[in-house]
């Protein structure tokens, strides 16, 4: 809201014989209630509003998996297209460091044999920096790559439905995708809780019984 | 295809292959998966030990190994420790003696507690040596591994993961729900 606070009127003759009004006005802004509920309306909604891109669920079965590069350390990257022709598992998780041993990283890297049975590539993914993943995956000798979805920060989780805003992480989310890239089979959990391995197994059985079958 | 929280059910049923500590007609079994070196199945073990002694008759506790080989580099060996241990009928001692001395699990102590429970210790090194019990141990692994076993330790009550806390009070409460639905 505008308040007037002060006028000046100036009133003369100019040097060519011509009157001169000439006024000078001060407002000053303060805002009003009414006017600071709707800016924060604006802004909750300018902060929270999905891109245009952005899918409102996890992308489901059938989806064209969006191709992404990110990091995978502070030189390399790894791009999802890199995979083509084989079988690939996108693990999205919360972060780095969850304070369990059988944590889901930890627990797909024993799991490992068992993925490469089906010749399937597994890839884990969250907004952690690429020392932050290094560190981790160190710590639990992982032997499969951790990518840093970090600038801008969630992209990737974005575009495959499964970014947390309010927590601004992803989900605890799988994808399985087959050799041409598409996915075959999506599951996002409750977020507390590790969905272990066996749905991927199903999954990759699934699609290796249909090849096998075609 | 699509799979529920809290839902994740055994896939392979109890049997003969399993170390079971009760009776098979308890009302109610526990099962868990567990890991030898793990600091948290370390902490599980005195709150099954004190669920056993509350419901004694009434509950089958069981026992299948999920060691996590990457971040616990003892936890195979001690596997294997525990069923060389069954194969001399000394499954449950092995089993709790490895609990209680979590903190020192090489080859060197395994042996030590082979002794000490008055196992046949030439039998028992030949059988870590040759690793007779590996393949029984990847089974329980990949059997967990079917069944949504997602860390360590992961319960199963009547066949049902338990995805609540495993603190006393907690997984007691389950049990007792098992017992009387």
């Amino acid at each position: 809201m505008w308040d007037n606070q002060d006028t000046l009127e100036v009133t003369g003759i100019s040097a060519n014989g011509v009157n001169v009004n000439i006024c000078i006005y001060a407002f000053k802004y303060t805002q009003s209630r009414e006017e600071e509920n709707i800016l924060s309306i604006h802004n909750d909604w300018r902060e929270n509003r999905p891109a245009q891109d952005e899918p409102p669920s996890a992308l489901p079965p059938g989806t064209s998996a969006p191709d992404f590069t990110l990091h995978s350390t502070p030189d390399q990257s790894v791009s999802l297209s890199d995979f083509r022709g084989q079988p690939v598992i996108l693990a999205f998780y919360p972060a780095d460091w969850s304070p369990v041993c059988g944590d889901q990283m930890a627990l797909y890297n024993e799991v490992l044999p068992e993925f490469r049975r089906f010749n399937a590539e597994l890839i884990g993914i969250s907004v952690d920096g690429v020392w932050c993943h290094a560190a981790f995956a160190k710590n639990r000798n992982l032997h499969f790559p951790l990518l840093a979805d970090f600038e801008p920060k969630g992209t990737v989780a974005k575009r495959y439905g499964v970014y947390r805003r309010p927590d601004g992480t992803s989900e605890r989310a799988l994808f399985v995708l087959d050799a041409q890239g598409i996915i075959r089979w999506s599951y996002v959990s409750p977020v507390g809780i590790n969905p272990g391995a066996d749905g991927i197994l199903t999954a990759l059985e699934a699609l290796k019984t249909e090849e096998t079958s075609q | 295809m699509t799979q529920e929280s809290g839902t994740a059910k055994l896939t392979l049923p109890v049997g003969q292959r399993d170390h079971r500590r009760g009776p098979e007609t308890a009302q109610v079994t526990l099962m868990e998966y567990g890991d030898y070196e793990c600091p948290y199945c370390g902490k599980a073990y005195p709150i099954v030990k004190e669920i056993q002694r509350r419901l004694g008759e009434r509950l089958c506790f069981v026992f299948r190994n999920f060691p996590l080989t990457q971040i616990h580099p003892h936890a195979e060996h001690a596997a294997e420790a525990a069923e060389a241990a069954a194969g001399q009928e000394k499954f449950w001692e092995m089993h709790d003696h490895l609990f209680e001395h979590q903190q020192a699990l090489d080859d060197a102590h395994l042996v030590q507690y082979a002794i000490a429970l008055n196992l046949d210790k030439d039998t028992f090194v030949r059988e870590m040596t040759e690793h007779v019990h590996i393949n029984r141990v990847r089974e329980d692994f990949l059997s967990g591994v079917r069944s949504g076993v997602n860390g360590t330790p992961t319960f199963f009550i009547n066949g049902v993961r338990h995805d609540d806390s495993y603190e006393l009070e907690t997984l007691l409460a389950a049990i007792e729900a098992a017992m009387n639905s």
